[in-house]
C-alpha cells in the first residue's frame, strides 16, 4: 500500500470509530467525545501553524474567540440564523488571520509569539471593553430555540455529536489532503528550512500567510462551533490560557501529525477529568504526567507512534 | 489508632470507588443505549424514555433475581429506599475564585452535616459529590455533565462566579438538572438563563444595589465617584447605582473602570474629582487588599466618605497592616462579619455549625479569614433543596420537573435556622430571592451593622415569568 | 488632579512597576539567552519568592523588618535552590529541546500552583513592610504671587516604594558586576554565545546550566519579595509577571541585559503614563497594542543584534 493509502484508511478508520462510539460509550462520555471533538479541530487549526510551518503562535485564543464571538454577537444582535451566523464567526475569524498574519508574519521566532500574544491579548481587553454588546466576561447565553440548523435541534445530545464529528471530519480530510498536496510540502521546507525554500523561488511570506489563515479560519470555525453547540459565548475563551491549551495539546498528541492534534485533545480532557476523580490535587497528578511524557515521549504520543512504528503518519 | 488506620485507607478507598463508578457508569451505559434502542421500536418515545426503560429494566432484574432467590431482591428494595439523595456541588476550588470556594465548601458540608443529623431528606441521607470546576465556564459545563450523567445526582448547586453559572445554565437546562446557583449575580432575575436555574439563597446584586442607594445618598453625600471592575458584574453596579442614586436627587460624577488583572491602582485614582463626596468601590479578586491600601496612601488624612461593598475585603482581615484608614467608612454586607449586639440564635447557631467565631474568622486559625457575607447562601440553598423535596415528594429524578415547581411555589422564608441571614421573600417567576442587606461602619476594627435594609427597599420590575418556560 | 502632578504620580507608581519587572525580566532574560528556553514557570517562582517571603516573615518575631530581611535572604536562595533541583530533575533529561521544555514547564506550573494552593491556600495574604510612611510630595506653580511650592491634593508615595525603586537599582548593579566581573559571569556568557566551544574550554556547561536556572529564579523571588508589602502573596500571582518579563525580554532583545532593563522602565513607564489619558481598558488595550507594533517595526528588539 502507497502510504497516502494507509494513512487514508488510518484516519477513515479513527472517523468510522468515532461514529461506533455513538452508540457504544456511555452518556458521560458520549457528551464529553462532541466537546472533545470540537476543541480538537481547534487543536488540528493550531497544528497547521505550528507543527507543518513552525511558527509559534501565542495568540490562537484570539482567532477561537473571533469565531465563537463572530458567531454570537449575529444571533444576538443581527437576530441571524444559526448557520449564518456560523459562516459570519468563520468569516470574521478569516479576515481576522488575514490582518493578524500580514502583520505578525513581518517577524519570526520568539518575536512572532510576542506579537501574536499582545494582538490576542489586545482582542481579550476589547471584548471587555465592548461590554455593552458582549457582556465582558460574564459572557452570554445562545438560547436553546436559536441553537437549530434545517430543524435539527443542536441541543440534542445525538445531533450535536453528530455535528461536532461532521466538523471533525471535514477538517481531518482537509488537513489531510492539505499535508498530501504540493502547497503542504512547501509548508514543511520552510519549516525544516526557510532560506532553501526562498532559494528554490518559492514565495515564502505567501504561504507562510495562507497557513495563518488557514489556521486562524480553522480555529474560528471551532469557537464558532462550540459557542453554537454548547449555548454559550464567553471572554473566558479569549484569555492567554486558552492560546496555550492548544499548543499544549498538539505538543501532547504531536506536532506535525494530523491525527495528534486529537489524541492529545482527548488525552489532556481525560488526564483532568480522571485525575480529578482521584484526587482533589488533581492538577499536581496532570503535572506530573505532562513532565513524564515530556521525557518518555519527547515527540507527543502520535509523534513517538510514528517515530517507533508507523514512519509513513503524515 | 482507629482514626490513623481510616485515614490511611481513605486515598485507596477513594480511589477503587472513582474506578468502580467508572466502570458501572460504562456498564450502565451499554444498557441504556441498547435499552433505548429496543424501546423505540416498542412504545412512543417520549423525553425520558432512556431513564424510563432503565427502571423497568431494573424492575425486570429485580423479578428474574427474586424468581431465583428472595433475599436478594430484599436487600435490592432496601439498598433502594435509603439510598443518598446527591447533590452535585460546583466548587471554585482552583482558579480565581478558590478563596470563596474553600469556604462555600465548608458552610455546605457543615448545612449537609446538619440536615443529615435531623433524619436527611424524606427519610434519606444527603450526599454532597465535590467536583472544581476551576473557576472556569468551559469547565463549569463539563462538570455538570459529570454530575447528571456519571454520578447520578438529582440536582446541582452552588456556583459563585457570574461566568461560570452563564456557562453552565445551557447544559443544567439541556440536561434537565435543576441548578440552584449562589452567585449573587443579576443572571437568573435577567432572564437570560432557563427554567432550571434558580438562586434561592441570595439576593441579586441588582436589588443589593438598589437597596443600598438610599442610604448613601442620604447619610454620605450626592457627589458619588464609583471605582469597579471592568466586568459585567462591575456593569451592574454602574447601571443599577446610578439609576437609583439619582432618583434620590444624587449622581455620579465619575465611573473609573478597572481593568482585570490590574495590581496596582494609584495610577488610576488622580481621576476622582476633587469635589467626590462619597468613593463607592466594588472590587473581586486577589488584589482587593492592594487596592483598599493603596486608596488610603492616596488620600492620606484627607479623605472623602467612602462606602464599599464587601467584595473588596471578602476573605481578607480588617486588621490589616495599611488598612487604618478605614475607620470610620461604610461597608455593604451580605451577612454581617462580626458577631452583633443584637445577634440572632440563628446566627448563634449558624456561626457554630460551620466554625466561625465572632470575629468572622475560622475557630481553628483565626488568621483564615471567612466569606461570611456570601456563604451564608450555601446554607440556606441547601435548606431550600431540603424544604422543596419534602413539598413535592422528592423520589428520584423523575421528580426534578416536580421539584422546580416547589421551589417556585416558595414564598415567605421566615428567618430561621434554616435561614440565618434573615427572612427572605421568593419570586418564584424570577427565580430570585429578596433579603434584608446590611450597612456597616468600621468601628474600632470591627463592622458594626448601622442599618438594615427593608426587603422591599430591593424589589424592581420582574424582567422575566420563567413559569411560562416549558420544562 | 492638574497634569503635572499626575504626570509625577503616574511616573512613580510606573517606577516601582518597572523596577520589579527588570529584575523579573532579568532573571528570565539570563536563562533564555544562556539556555535557550521558555520557562513557562517563570511566574511561578516568582510567586513562590512571594509565598515564602510571607512564611519567613509570620515566623519571625520582633520588629517587621526583621522577617522582611530574613525573607529577602532566604526566599530567593529557597526558591533557587527548587530551581535548580527542577533543572537536575527534568530540563536536563529533555535536553532543553524548546518545546519539550514547554511542556515540561507547565507541568511544574500545574504541579507548584496545586501545592502552593494546598499548603498556603487561596487567600491573598499580606507582609507588612519594613517601614511605611505616607510622604505628601510637593509641586511648583506660578502663580499670581510667582513661583510657589504647593502640596497637591493626593500627591504622594511611599517610603517603602521609594526603597523598591532604590533597592532594585542596587541589585541590578550587582548583577551586572556579577555578569562582567566574575568568573561565574564568564562562564555564563561563554555558554550563552558558543555552547561547543565553552564545553571545548572545560567549562562544566551542566554545572553552569543548574546555577543559571536557579541564579534566574532567584531573581524573579526577589522581585517578588521586594513587591509583596505591596500587593500580597497569591498563589496565582505568577501570570502576569510571567507575560510581562517574557514580553520585557523580547523587546528589549534577545542576550542583551541592558535591552531588558530599559524595556522594563518602558514599559512600566508607559502603563502608567498612558492610563492618564484614556479610560483604564482602553488604556491597556493601547499599551498591548504598542508592545506588538515595536517588535512589527523592529523585530530583533531594541538593543538585539540581529533577527532572533
Amino acid at each position: 500500500m502507497r502510504p497516502e493509502t494507509k494513512s487514508l484508511a488510518l484516519h477513515l478508520g479513527l472517523l468510522a470509530l468515532l461514529v461506533i462510539a455513538q452508540f457504544v460509550v456511555s452518556p458521560f462520555h458520549h457528551g464529553n467525545l462532541s466537546r472533545i471533538m470540537v476543541l480538537a479541530v481547534f487543536a488540528m487549526g493550531y497544528n497547521v501553524l505550528f507543527g507543518y510551518v513552525g511558527l509559534l503562535s501565542l495568540g490562537h485564543a484570539l482567532f477561537f474567540s473571533a469565531g465563537m464571538y463572530g458567531m454570537g454577537l449575529a444571533m444576538q444582535h443581527l437576530g441571524v440564523s444559526a448557520l449564518a451566523a456560523i459562516t459570519v464567526g468563520v468569516f470574521s475569524a478569516f479576515v481576522l488571520s488575514a490582518v493578524v498574519g500580514a502583520v505578525a508574519l513581518r517577524t519570526t521566532g520568539v518575536a512572532f509569539m510576542i506579537v501574536t500574544l499582545m494582538l490576542a491579548q489586545a482582542g481579550y481587553l476589547a471584548i471587555l471593553y465592548f461590554g455593552t454588546y458582549t457582556r465582558g466576561d460574564e459572557g452570554f447565553v445562545i438560547q436553546p430555540e436559536l441553537r437549530t440548523i434545517a430543524g435539527l435541534d443542536l441541543t440534542d445530545p445525538t445531533v450535536r455529536y453528530f455535528a461536532a464529528f461532521l466538523v471533525l471530519a471535514v477538517c481531518l480530510l482537509l488537513t489531510l489532503r492539505l499535508v498530501h498536496s504540493s502547497f503542504g510540502r512547501v509548508l514543511v521546507a520552510i519549516r525544516e528550512n526557510e532560506e532553501r525554500a526562498r532559494m528554490l523561488g518559492y514565495d515564502v511570506f505567501r504561504h507562510k500567510l495562507i497557513a495563518v489563515i488557514i489556521s486562524g479560519t480553522l480555529s474560528g470555525a471551532a469557537g464558532a462551533v462550540y459557542g453554537l453547540l454548547f449555548g454559550y459565548v464567553g471572554a473566558t475563551f479569549a484569555t492567554v490560557q486558552y492560546s496555550i491549551l492548544p499548543l499544549l495539546w498538539v505538543l501532547l498528541g504531536g506536532a506535525g501529525t494530523v491525527i495528534g492534534p486529537f489524541i492529545g485533545t482527548l488525552f489532556m480532557f481525560y488526564l483532568i477529568d480522571f485525575s480529578s476523580g482521584l484526587t482533589s490535587a488533581y492538577m499536581v497528578v496532570a503535572g506530573v504526567v505532562l513532565v513524564l511524557l515530556t521525557l518518555f515521549a519527547p515527540q507527543g504520543l502520535a509523534g513517538e507512534v510514528k517515530r517507533r512504528l508507523l514512519p509513513w503518519l503524515p | 489508632m482507629l482514626a490513623v488506620q481510616r485515614m490511611r485507607q481513605k486515598p485507596l478507598d477513594k480511589l477503587f470507588a472513582c474506578i468502580q463508578t467508572h466502570f458501572t457508569a460504562k456498564a450502565t451505559g451499554w444498557q441504556i443505549r441498547r435499552g433505548t434502542e429496543m424501546a423505540k421500536k416498542l412504545i412512543k418515545p417520549t423525553f425520558d424514555t432512556r431513564r424510563g426503560v432503565l427502571q423497568k429494566m431494573a424492575i425486570g432484574a429485580g423479578a428474574l433475581a427474586g424468581a431465583s432467590a428472595m433475599p436478594g431482591l430484599m436487600r435490592y428494595a432496601q439498598a433502594q429506599s435509603s439510598e443518598p439523595i446527591k447533590i452535585g456541588f460546583q466548587c471554585h476550588r482552583t482558579g480565581i475564585g478558590a478563596a470563596y470556594g474553600r469556604w462555600y465548601e465548608r458552610t455546605s458540608d457543615a448545612a449537609v452535616a446538619r440536615i443529615n443529623d435531623m433524619g436527611g431528606i424524606n427519610g434519606r441521607p444527603v450526599e454532597l459529590v465535590i467536583e472544581d470546576d476551576g473557576t472556569d465556564p468551559k469547565r463549569g459545563a463539563e462538570v455538570l455533565e459529570k454530575f447528571a450523567k456519571q454520578s447520578n445526582c438529582d440536582v446541582a448547586f452552588g456556583t459563585l462566579f457570574s461566568h461560570v453559572v452563564i456557562g453552565s445554565a445551557p447544559t443544567a437546562g439541556e440536561l434537565k438538572l435543576p441548578y440552584f446557583v449562589v452567585s449573587e449575580g443579576h443572571h437568573v432575575a435577567s432572564g437570560m438563563l432557563n427554567r432550571y436555574t434558580l438562586q434561592p439563597g441570595i439576593t441579586d446584586v441588582r436589588s443589593q444595589v438598589i437597596a443600598m442607594a438610599p442610604f448613601v445618598a442620604d447619610n454620605l453625600g450626592k457627589k458619588v465617584t464609583m471605582i469597579f471592575p471592568d466586568f459585567a458584574f462591575g456593569h451592574d453596579h454602574r447601571d443599577y447605582f446610578s439609576a437609583a442614586i439619582k432618583e434620590k436627587g444624587g449622581e455620579v460624577i465619575e465611573m473609573i473602570a478597572i481593568p482585570p488583572t490590574e495590581t496596582s491602582f494609584t495610577k488610576y485614582f488622580p481621576k476622582i474629582p476633587r469635589e467626590t463626596e462619597v468613593i463607592y468601590h466594588v472590587m473581586v479578586g486577589p488584589a482587593v487588599l492592594t487596592f483598599v491600601k493603596e486608596m488610603g496612601e492616596f488620600f492620606g488624612s484627607n479623605k472623602p466618605e467612602i462606602f464599599g461593598f464587601i467584595d473588596s475585603l471578602e476573605a481578607v482581615d480588617i486588621n490589616s497592616p495599611g488598612l487604618e484608614f478605614l475607620e470610620g467608612t461604610y461597608f455593604w454586607e451580605g451577612n454581617p462579619r462580626y458577631a452583633q449586639a443584637d445577634q440572632t440564635s440563628f446566627d448563634k447557631n449558624y456561626r457554630e455549625a460551620v466554625g466561625v467565631n465572632d470575629q468572622g474568622s475560622s475557630i481553628t486559625d483565626p488568621s483564615d479569614i471567612s466569606t461570611y457575607a456570601h456563604m451564608f447562601g450555601c446554607w440556606e440553598t441547601l435548606n431550600i433543596i431540603k424544604k422543596g423535596m419534602e413539598t413535592c415528594d422528592y423520589k428520584g429524578p423523575d421528580d426534578r420537573q416536580a421539584l422546580i415547581e416547589a421551589v417556585e411555589a416558595m414564598t415567605d422564608m421566615p428567618a430561621s435556622d434554616d435561614h440565618p441571614q434573615g427572612t427572605k421573600e421568593f419570586n418564584g417567576k424570577t427565580h430570585q430571592a429578596f433579603g434584608h442587606q446590611y450597612i456597616s461602619q468600621v468601628k474600632d476594627k470591627k463592622l458594626n451593622v448601622v442599618h438594615t435594609t427593608p426587603i422591599e427597599a430591593g424589589y424592581y420590575p420582574e424582567e422575566v415569568d420563567y413559569t411560562k418556560q416549558p420544562f | 488632579m492638574d497634569f503635572g502632578p499626575y504626570l509625577l504620580l503616574a511616573s512613580l507608581e510606573g517606577a516601582v512597576m518597572a523596577a520589579v519587572l527588570a529584575l523579573t525580566a532579568v532573571g528570565l532574560s539570563i536563562v533564555f539567552g544562556v539556555m535557550r528556553v521558555v520557562n513557562v514557570a517563570h511566574g511561578e517562582f516568582f510567586m513562590l519568592g512571594a509565598v515564602f517571603a510571607w512564611w519567613v516573615a509570620s515566623w519571625a518575631v520582633g520588629h517587621p523588618a526583621i522577617g522582611f530581611v530574613l525573607a529577602l535572604i532566604l526566599a530567593p536562595i529557597l526558591v533557587g535552590l527548587i530551581a535548580s533541583a527542577a533543572d537536575m530533575i527534568v530540563l536536563k533529561r529533555v535536553e532543553y529541546d524548546p518545546e519539550r521544555t514547554i511542556v515540561a514547564t507547565i507541568g511544574l506550573l500545574y504541579i507548584i500552583q496545586q501545592v502552593t494552593l494546598m499548603t498556603f491556600g487561596p487567600e491573598a495574604r499580606p507582609v507588612q513592610p519594613p517601614f511605611n510612611q505616607r510622604l505628601a510630595l510637593p509641586w511648583f506653580e506660578f502663580g499670581e504671587n510667582g513661583f510657589a511650592i504647593v502640596w497637591p491634593w493626593g500627591l504622594g508615595t511611599t517610603s517603602y516604594k521609594l526603597f523598591v525603586i532604590a533597592a532594585a537599582i542596587a541589585i541590578l548593579l550587582a548583577v551586572w558586576a556579577l555578569m562582567s566581573r566574575t568568573k561565574l559571569g564568564l562562564y555564563m556568557r561563554a555558554t550563552q554565545l558558543d555552547r561547543q566551544m565553552a564545553q571545548a574550554f572545560g567549562i562544566n556547561v551542566e554545572r553552569v546550566y543548574v546555577s543559571v536556572f536557579g541564579f534566574g529564579a532567584g531573581l524573579a523571588a526577589l522581585g517578588a519579595v521586594l513587591i509583596v508589602p505591596i500587593q500580597q502573596a497569591h498563589y496565582l500571582m505568577g501570570g502576569d509577571p510571567l507575560l510581562l518579563s517574557f514580553i520585557v525580554v523580547i523587546i528589549g532583545g534577545l542576550g542583551s541585559l541592558s535591552g531588558t532593563v530599559v524595556a522594563a522602565v518602558l514599559i512600566g513607564m508607559s502603563d502608567g503614563v498612558i492610563s492618564m489619558f484614556f479610560s483604564p481598558t482602553l488604556a491597556k488595550i493601547l499599551s498591548t497594542l504598542l508592545v506588538a507594533f515595536i517588535l512589527i517595526f523592529r523585530p530583533q528588539g531594541l538593543f538585539g543584534k540581529r533577527a532572533a
